[in-house]
């Protein structure tokens, strides 16, 4: 069947088989291999994705159910070569270790802010609970919402807790 | 990991679904798919014709309808729990909106979808019992109400027939309900290892009327109805809810599966029984 959707802001369209999970007409079609295939039964959240402005998962979604919709994918976060503020959080609060889940947060970690601008560190918790990450234990990943939510407020980031407990 | 080969629709009106519905046995209603794409999945379950109804307009309002309110087929788990309509008369709802899955899936699936996926530790399920909902089912030969005491048969299985849409749920407006539960993830998240909802009403200092629902701990979501006869006529004290408690699981089939004993489950229904029942009737006052 023809499908055709905006991706990071360019127009695309395809013939898929009605079966085909919008997560691998993303990575296989697109080549946009960014969106990580993990669980696959909708708990991890490392596929997750944004359509039409809401963070979903996209192992979840047939490609057909987003017909006509806006979806940004983690390659289409960064304007112009600047990292968004969210994956700037993430480097410079060490947001991630081996990186896999990291791509879904930081997609959920966006409409979450979008949504909240100023959470706290429980509503920042509750709102990734749909992405787990198997190495950090989450606090630098909540250490690096906040940075994203600071910077995105306009505001100083806190700073580092290594740099004050030094 | 993939769903077997189906072909797919996603008509646009209403009148089309059902025509489609009624002329393939073979063919399933999906409304966010949160449930149903994870069976297919694990091919659990490959219908020959999956019917998308996401298109379909005017299936999206929460309404207010004077004695209830209403809420299509189309409204998101996220939309139920914000809606200040829904939490200021259907409170136990909103809660177990709230608490349905996670973020990503409350974005997509829809109450009316985990109500119809009938899932034997969903959380909706039971504010619906609670509450005294009423679906109601259209199909090409016309509507029916099902009362929600009807309508969770058994285990992932509604008394919707495969040519019907639930395409609304009526909630009559409480004023004291609530939900709780212990999610499987520990809090609130994921699905109930086991949960309770409770409505009251109360007149002149006494409960009038009550609807006590449990989820998580057997073969479906199911009526505790010796709570229920044992909180009715009572003044709602601690008294009266700890005889509603002691009663949570009378006539209710408990069953011990991978997250807890049927001792263990039996507990938290006393245990949420007693929570929901307590915040339903300070609500009230």
């Amino acid at each position: 069947m023809q499908v055709s959707m905006t991706v990071n802001g360019q127009a695309v369209s395809g013939d898929v088989d009605p079966r085909t999970l919008l997560v691998h007409y993303l990575r296989e079609d697109l080549r946009l291999t960014g969106t990580h295939v993990g669980c696959e039964t909708s708990y991890c959240g490392a596929c997750t994705v944004i359509v039409d402005g809401k963070a979903v998962k996209s192992c979840t979604m047939l490609t057909a159910q987003a017909e006509g919709a806006e979806i940004t994918t983690i390659e289409g976060l960064a304007e112009n070569g600047d990292l968004h503020p969210v994956q700037e959080g993430f480097w410079e609060r060490h947001g991630l270790q081996c990186g896999f889940c990291t791509p879904g947060m930081i997609l959920s970690a966006v409409t979450l802010l979008d949504e909240n601008a100023d959470p706290s560190e429980d509503e920042i918790r509750l709102g990734i609970e749909g992405n787990l990450c198997r190495c950090t234990g989450y606090h630098n990943i909540v250490k690096a919402i906040e940075y994203a939510g600071a910077k995105l407020r306009g505001e100083e980031p806190a700073p580092a807790e290594w740099e004050v407990n030094a | 990991m993939f769903p077997r080969e189906f072909e797919y629709v996603a008509p646009s009106s209403l009148d089309e679904a059902l025509g489609t519905l009624a002329s393939n046995p073979g063919a399933k209603v999906m409304s966010g798919g949160m449930s149903l794409i994870p069976m297919m999945k694990l091919r659990l379950f490959s219908p020959e014709l999956v019917v998308d109804i996401a298109r379909i307009g005017g299936l999206d309002g929460i309404e207010d309808r004077g004695d209830h309110i209403a809420i299509g087929a189309l409204v998101r788990h996220e939309t139920t729990a914000a809606s200040p309509l829904v939490q200021q008369h259907a409170a136990a709802l909103a809660s177990a909106a709230a608490w349905t899955g996670d973020r990503q899936v409350r974005a997509r699936g829809t109450t009316c979808g985990a109500l119809a996926h009938a899932d034997i530790a969903a959380d909706q399920p039971a504010a619906a019992l609670a509450l005294g909902a009423t679906m109601v089912a259209a199909s090409s030969g016309g509507t029916r109400d099902i009362a929600a005491a009807d309508f969770f048969v058994d285990t992932l299985t509604s008394a919707l027939e495969p040519n019907e849409i639930l395409t609304e749920v009526r909630i009559p407006k409480s004023s004291g309900s609530a939900y709780d539960k212990l999610g499987r993830r520990g809090g609130h998240t994921d699905y109930a290892v086991a949960g309770a909802a409770a409505a009251v009403t109360m007149s002149d200092g006494t409960v009038s009327s009550a609807g006590v629902a449990l989820t998580g701990v057997g073969t479906k979501p199911t009526i505790a109805a010796g709570s229920v006869e044992a909180i009715v006529g009572t003044d709602g004290s601690a008294e009266a809810i700890a005889g509603a408690v002691a009663r949570a699981t009378e006539g209710v089939t408990v069953l011990e599966d991978l997250y807890g004993s049927a001792e263990y489950k039996a507990h938290l229904a006393g245990v949420y029984v007693g929570r929901a029942l307590e915040q339903a009737i300070a609500a009230t006052g």
